[in-house]
């Protein structure tokens, strides 16, 4: 029973990396919002690395969900 | 009635159990999913480019926004040299895109959320990229992990660490597409099973998010396929022009 409270525990901090993620992703919508409103005209250019940003950033995060269901579903 | 948000992953046969060579061989839901998404992909090339009209119907405009948007991607991030491999990262976008999508249909089964389909395709852009850039530079393609401008010192360690950094290359490109189709699909079943265990009072909020997760979902589909292909074109870049 021990080690089944801690698979949950484990998953459940290894989740925490989602923060960051969350915080990356809103780094990265602030700063293109700011620049954009600065410079409109070359904000078009830009929106294809903000979403390459945003996949990117958010990726980082879901490999710690991967390891938390991996903790929970495959041990 | 499916309660594990983890059931819609289970690969199951559909047909006969064909074994060759002690290999289960059989036709499962994954296969149909990927010969539909193969079929779906057939469908909309062949029917947007079976008549050129000079002013295009819905389907030949969507397969001219499909190949334009690809070529520019291509151009701008790996060169004219890479324009070669225009069919191998058309191809690989578009499967990629449809399985995504062919995923978010309900009751349907996502390839792409198993890691062994994504990171088959990973494997083989590694190999495909290093044969590539060998074939081009020869032995000169090892200048890629010994970057230029950095001090004597620091040599040997940034050498390992590019090395490093270029095995683990597949790895990354797989997990990012299996993980985040695995999270959004887990998510949104999850939400399902509120609406349900909250009943008819309680379950309108799940309901809702679950909507706007289903919007978000479609765009995450979109964007990982297109950010396969487009660190696929990367990868080729280095192959291609040796910039270090």
């Amino acid at each position: 029973m021990e080690l089944e409270a801690a698979k949950m525990i484990g998953a459940g901090i290894a989740a925490l990396s989602l923060a960051g993620a969350g915080i990356a992703i809103g780094n990265i919508f602030s700063s293109y919002l700011s620049a954009a409103m600065r410079n409109p005209s070359a904000a078009q250019k830009q929106f294809p690395n903000l979403l390459l940003g945003f996949a990117l950033a958010e990726a980082t995060g879901l490999f710690g969900l991967v390891i938390a269901l991996i903790i929970l579903f495959a041990f | 009635m499916a309660t594990n948000p983890m059931q819609q992953f289970v690969v199951q046969r559909i047909g006969p159990e064909i074994k060759i060579a002690g290999i289960d061989l059989s036709f499962t839901n994954s296969s149909l999913f990927m010969l539909l998404s193969a079929l779906g992909i057939c469908a909309v090339l062949f029917l947007g480019t079976k008549e050129k009209r000079l002013i295009p119907d819905k389907f030949q405009l969507l397969s001219e926004i499909l190949y334009n948007f690809i070529a520019k991607m291509i151009s701008d991030t790996a060169g004219s040299k890479a324009k070669p491999y225009f069919p191998f990262i058309f191809s690989l976008f578009m499967f990629v895109l449809f399985c995504n999508m062919f995923g978010m249909l309900p009751y349907s089964f996502t390839v792409t959320s198993h890691i062994i389909v994504t990171m088959l395709m990973a494997v083989f852009i590694l190999i495909a990229v290093t044969i590539i850039g060998f074939l081009k530079h020869g032995f000169g393609y090892l200048k890629l992990f010994v970057p230029s401008g950095v001090p004597v010192i620091l040599l040997p360690l940034i050498t390992v660490i590019e090395v490093i950094s270029y095995l683990s290359r597949p790895l990354s490109l797989s997990v990012r597409l299996f993980a985040n189709m695995m999270a959004g699909h887990t998510m949104l079943k999850v939400f399902g099973g509120f609406v349900v265990s909250l009943g008819i009072l309680g379950g309108w909020l799940p309901l809702g998010f679950s909507v706007a997760l289903t919007g978000l979902e479609v765009l995450v589909a979109f964007l990982q396929a297109y950010v396969f292909a487009i660190l696929t074109c990367i990868y080729l870049n280095d192959a291609l022009n040796l910039h270090h």
